[in-house]
């Protein structure tokens, strides 16, 4: 089976600190892979040297069939590139930016300017084809910015974090355009840092943590690998809550974890759930909330790194991406 | 399939292809906002009147015939003011992505700065053609003809080539559009002062009169003047190219430097 992206023990260093130590990716053409990981786990810096801008101080990767460092100038042929802050010439309209990329594209004028109609309207952007890029709102940046990338038809496109920032509509427009590509059997590399995003976009997802890949696999199958189910309790009496604990931790065998005044704790076997029951029951403990639910990726991303994923604490960037804080959108 | 055509690498004439679209991008927004090309325009202006009428009769007794002296120094101010244009173009290009968006393009690996380079030379001739003639409406007379005119505008356009590899360099190394501002503000405004381009050097004290003699901008300066008013345009002209040249050789190595590392 070949690839569209194919990379083996890429490893990238910035000074003193390691950004990739060791990352082997793959995705079958015509799925979308998701590369998901906190700020500052390396997912940029994969996706720089995917997209030819950094090269690997070891390891290799194939984009399209052609080696990104070797076959550099073809690979760029094979890609679109959506990065995490629209890069479009904001003094430029938003055809003559379309337009732009098409004729370095080597389109002659009249297919640059027709491509370039037909991804305005694409991307709900005609009416403000003749304006300046400055004048649009940051959802319209970024669609623009995502009709760029693919005004030369890539076979492979990449997006780095491509809704942060996005409001929950742009975002869902974007998610369709996304579903949409891949139904014309492009292959999609997405980096996120939502686990709701790469849950329902990625076939196939690499969690990313400090560098390296520490697990691989569709959605349902990470949810599966790690405890698949979660049970959380939370006592009507809030003062009670330590008893719960106690009882969970008996049952199940682990440390529940506390969420407010929720007890919450990854299962494996259904049957600890009437037992627990049982046991409140006894003591007199009355459940204000008591559910069984297959396990969110959030969890999953807990269980792999002992912290939580998105958004919570901002962990540095990687290194070349610092100055480009607050850009754009 | 692919709208591209994955060749193995790019030809001359393809390289030609895309600095000239690159060029169209970077002078397609005066098109738009014709504020840009005043914007252009309104610091040599400032300069022209500032200096002729605030300094001119202090320094030459009138200021008419101030700007009879000065002009040339004026037009060349301006053109090595006019050079850092690249500097603050390409800042923004890479802090906005812009610069990664185009090299992750099957194009010119050199385009996006020669591209830019081009845009700006184009638009160095048009401040350079307003400076004088704001200068001719306030009443510099040029002595030589439209040989001396044509000879200026060229030997200007390749000493901008030459510091436009200094511009590449700061553009691509400082970290913020403030930074390539201050940094030019502060490099260049001693840089042309302390120089032939307002004044006779000979009134300057001895340590700053010896450098003044061999500043570059004293030689281009005279250069200058010497094809719009008479005088000798040899050995100044061959000095400023020397100087331009020495320019070129440290910079260009290091902006490839910082153009790879931004790779």
């Amino acid at each position: 089976m070949s690839y569209a992206i194919q990379a083996e023990g890429l490893v990238k260093r910035f000074k003193e600190t390691t950004a990739l130590g060791g990352v082997d990716l793959s995705a079958r053409p015509g799925t979308v892979l998701g590369l998901l990981g906190p700020n500052g786990a390396g997912k940029t810096t994969a996706v720089r040297i995917l997209v030819t801008l950094l090269r690997p101080d070891a390891g290799r990767a194939e984009v399209g069939g052609y080696d990104v460092v070797r076959q550099a100038h073809q690979a760029r042929a094979m890609i679109g590139l959506t990065g995490q802050y629209a890069a479009v010439d904001e003094t430029l309209t938003g055809a003559e930016n379309l337009v732009m990329i098409g004729r370095l594209l080597g389109l002659s004028r009249p297919d640059a300017r027709a491509r370039a109609r037909e991804l305005l309207a694409r991307f709900g952007l005609a009416d403000a084809a003749e304006r300046a890029a400055k004048t649009y709102s940051g959802g319209m940046r970024r669609r623009l910015d995502l009709a760029a990338s693919l005004v030369g038809r890539p076979r492979v496109l990449f997006l780095d974090e491509p809704t942060t920032g996005l409001d929950p509509h742009s975002r869902n427009a974007l998610w369709d355009i996304v579903r949409e590509l891949v139904a014309e059997d492009v292959t999609v590399l997405l980096t996120t840092q939502y686990l709701d995003e790469a849950d329902r976009l990625a076939d196939d997802i690499a969690v990313v943590d400090h560098g390296r890949v520490i697990a691989t696999g569709t959605p349902a199958e990470l949810k599966t690998r790690t405890g698949g189910l979660v049970l959380e309790v939370r006592p009507a009496e809030p003062e009670r809550l330590d008893l719960v604990l106690d009882v969970m931790r008996e049952v199940i065998g682990a440390r529940p974890e506390l969420d407010g005044g929720l007890a919450v704790a990854g299962v494996n076997d259904p049957a600890v759930v009437p037992a627990i029951v049982r046991r409140l029951d006894d003591l007199g403990v009355v459940a204000a909330e008591l559910s069984l639910r297959r396990s969110s990726l959030d969890e999953v991303f807990l269980a792999l790194t002992g912290r939580r994923a998105a958004g919570a604490e901002t962990e540095p960037e990687e290194p070349e991406e610092t100055e480009l804080e607050g850009a754009g959108v | 399939m692919s709208a591209v055509t994955a060749s193995r690498r790019v030809g001359p004439l393809d390289t030609a292809r895309h600095t000239m679209t690159l060029a169209w991008r970077g002078l397609v927004q005066i098109k738009h906002n014709p504020m840009e090309l005043l914007d252009l325009s309104v610091q040599p202006i400032m300069f022209v009147l500032l200096f002729t009428y605030v300094f001119g009769g202090a320094i030459a007794g009138s200021p008419g015939e101030f700007l009879q002296w000065a002009l040339p120094g004026i037009i060349v101010q301006n053109a090595l003011f006019a050079t850092l244009a690249t500097a603050v173009g390409l800042n923004v290009d890479v802090e906005k992505g812009v610069f990664d968006r185009l090299r992750s393009l099957p194009i010119a690996r050199t385009a996006p700065l020669t591209g830019r380079v081009l845009a700006d030379l184009a638009k160095q001739v048009w401040s350079l053609a307003l400076v004088l003639a704001i200068g001719l409406a306030l009443g510099f007379r040029i002595q030589t003809g439209i040989g001396g005119v044509l000879a200026s505008a060229a030997l200007l356009i390749v000493v901008a080539l030459a510091m436009s590899w200094m511009s590449v360099l700061i553009g691509l190394a400082a970290s913020s559009v403030e930074k390539v501002q201050i940094f030019a503000f502060s490099l260049m405004l001693p840089l042309t002062f302390t120089s032939s381009a307002f004044v006779d050097i000979r009134t300057m004290p001895g340590p700053l009169a010896t450098w003044a003699e061999v500043n570059p901008v004293t030689y281009l300066s005279d250069a200058i003047r010497g094809l719009l008013l008479g005088g000798p345009v040899a050995a100044p002209a061959t000095r400023a190219l020397l100087w331009s040249a020495a320019i070129a050789v440290v910079c260009a190595p290091l902006a490839v430097r910082a153009f790879r590392r931004r790779a």
